[in-house]
């Protein structure tokens, strides 16, 4: 067997395989996060506790219900996503004309307040999630199991789609346009406040469905969305929020990056999106793909 | 009788020397750093119109710099909060540096982003503890006159060190630079215009008020005889916040009374620790969604209608 650098090639694929998981979740988060703000002007910070929503969600599906998996995977965003509407309905609308730290202190006391209840009625060990497609496939360089190949895939599936319907389709026009001139938008005859309550339902049904492709991968754990979205707000201010596939980009390329330096520099592999963002920030600070306002 | 901002401090530090007799001691030394760091936190956010969601990294580090420089070293209480600020002062150089080329919400998210590899870097260094942290540092003599051992001896040394933190913010506040900074919250491109170099200026601002919070975690340090993770994870960040905002972002007192409000509160729910995060969510969405002003900023409108 071939050695690269001294690091066995399996290891070095399993990290990457690793890393491109987390480099899917860090993208289906960034891609939600960008889709608000740039409607909303929020951002929003309980995006981790709905991604943990959705992870629970499924959980309970499975085991208070019986829904197996695939089910959960489409019932799950609808149900999370309906609650986000109805937190947008009653408490963000009302702070749109504000400054913009206001969204984004609600959201973090909400992110408390789901963080906070989860946590008294599941306690913080974590509860494990059966893996519907177990077994793998034996690769020429490294064993891949299903569901993470599974989990790659289905991401990307996602960040595309959803990059299809925002760029490409009649309705991602709406959206861009209220996006540039909301008054000018709401004069043609359109529903703006309820495009925007939408546009907040799919972002949090985004956080929703990564929730629950990670349910099986990570256990299912109050405080896995807290510690997620401290990076993913660096994913995003390195990418910027100008652009759709900037973030999917940047998500990818930074899980694979964080994955590599798993392998050669264990002990900066937690700091490592940090350091990228700060050297970012220094040389473009609008982000790799944002522009200067 | 016209109120003044001197009547109204005198009366506060009347009370809190007198305080001890009624209090325990312990806890108005909690208070007060947690207002001296809450103070600090409103610097930037109430004058200069910057949301820090990282003060936990100045607050910690110093915790961890102070009880180390006290336990293993065997410096002094002063030095080491000394040593304490100092570190915060250069973190706050170098995180500020990074974080003033944003604004708004990416401010935010840059320091929180910041403020995690701080906690990261804690969680990994040898000398923090790990989990355990540092542990059972000693009170020894302040200035080697008197005993902090005392509890009651300690409170009135840890009084002097928020008095000295508030008289900063507050002449701070007041100076021709306090008044740029108020510019520059005001209308930014303005200021620039008026030849200001703002990013001079906002550094320097993120340098004392990471400067002051870091002196503020310091003493806690030391109080406590305890720094840990906690003092440097982002709940704390998170908790700073609360407080200035429940007392009232940008004015003078307020994040002192959000302090005392919610150390308050902390006490009294020790028996519901697991309700604190849920208690401490609802608040914040209950202060954003209906009084914005906080606690005193609510006491000046109705003061000023009052006058009117």
């Amino acid at each position: 067997m071939f050695e690269l650098i001294g690091i066995p090639p399996q290891a070095l694929f399993g990290q990457l395989l690793l890393g491109l998981i987390n480099g899917a979740f860090y993208a289906m988060l960034s891609l939600g996060l960008a889709v608000i703000f740039g409607l909303l002007n929020v951002i929003n910070f309980t995006h981790g506790a709905q991604y943990m929503m959705g992870a629970f969600v499924a959980w309970m599906l499975l085991n208070w219900l019986g829904i197996p998996y695939w089910g959960a995977l489409i019932i799950t965003p609808i149900l999370v996503a309906a609650f986000g509407m109805v937190l947008e309905r009653l408490l963000l609308r009302r702070l749109y004309s504000l400054d913009h730290l206001y969204g984004l202190l609600l959201t973090f006391g909400l992110a408390l307040i789901i963080e906070g209840l989860f946590r008294k009625w599941f306690g913080s060990s974590g509860l494990p999630y059966e893996n519907p497609i177990p077994g793998g496939q034996r690769l020429p360089f490294m064993f891949l199991p299903n569901y993470r190949g599974w989990v790659v895939l289905a991401s990307l599936i996602i960040c595309l789609g959803t990059w299809y319907m925002i760029e490409r389709t009649k309705l991602g026009s709406y959206l861009r346009a209220a996006t540039e001139r909301p008054d000018l938008v709401q004069a043609f005859g359109i529903n703006v406040p309820r495009m925007i309550t939408l546009t907040y339902g799919f972002g949090v049904g985004l956080a929703a469905l990564a929730g629950v492709l990670a349910a099986p991968i990570y256990s299912v754990n109050p405080l896995m969305g807290s510690n997620l979205i401290i990076v993913v707000f660096a994913v995003v201010v390195i990418g910027g929020m100008g652009s759709i596939l900037g973030s999917i980009i940047t998500g990818f390329a930074l899980g694979l990056i964080e994955g590599l330096t798993k392998v050669f520099y264990p002990e900066a592999s937690n700091t490592v999106i940090f350091i990228i963002m700060a050297i970012v920030l220094m040389i473009k600070p609008a982000g790799l793909f944002g522009t200067p306002k | 009788m016209k109120l003044r901002d001197t009547h109204i401090f005198a009366g506060l530090l009347i009370l809190l020397l007198l305080g001890p007799l009624v209090v325990y001691p312990v806890f108005l030394m909690k208070v007060l750093c947690f207002a001296l760091f809450a103070c600090a936190f409103n610097l930037l956010i109430g004058y200069v119109g910057l949301l820090s969601f990282g003060h936990a990294m100045f607050f910690g580090s110093a915790a961890y710099i102070s009880a180390y420089t006290v336990k293993v070293w065997g410096l002094n209480p002063e030095f080491g909060i000394l040593a304490g600020t100092a570190v915060a002062a250069a973190l706050g150089l170098v995180a500020g540096f990074i974080a003033i080329r944003r604004q708004g919400i990416y401010f935010a998210m840059v320091t929180l982003a910041l403020a995690q590899m701080v906690f990261f870097f804690c969680v990994q260094a040898k000398f923090t503890g790990g989990e355990d942290g540092i542990q059972a540092v000693p009170r020894r003599e302040v200035f080697g006159l008197i005993d902090t051992a005392n509890d009651l001896h300690f409170y009135y040394v840890v009084l002097a060190i928020f008095v000295i933190g508030f008289t900063i913010i507050y002449r701070t506040i007041h100076s021709p630079f306090g008044q740029v900074l108020k510019a520059i919250r005001e209308n930014e491109p303005r200021a620039i215009s008026l030849g200001y170099r703002v990013d001079q200026y906002k550094l320097l601002a993120f340098v004392l008020s990471g400067a002051l919070a870091g002196m503020a975690g310091a003493t806690k340090a030391l109080v406590f005889q305890l720094a840990s993770l906690t003092d440097v994870a982002w709940p704390m960040s998170g908790e700073v916040v609360l407080m200035t905002l429940v007392g009232g972002m940008g004015t003078i007192l307020g994040p002192a009374v959000g302090a005392a409000v919610i150390v308050t509160m902390q006490n009294y729910l020790s028996g519901f620790a697991e309700y604190v995060l849920v208690i401490q969510g609802a608040i914040f969405v209950v202060v954003v969604m209906a009084f914005r002003r906080g606690i005193v900023g609510e006491l000046i409108g109705w003061w000023q209608k009052r006058n009117a």
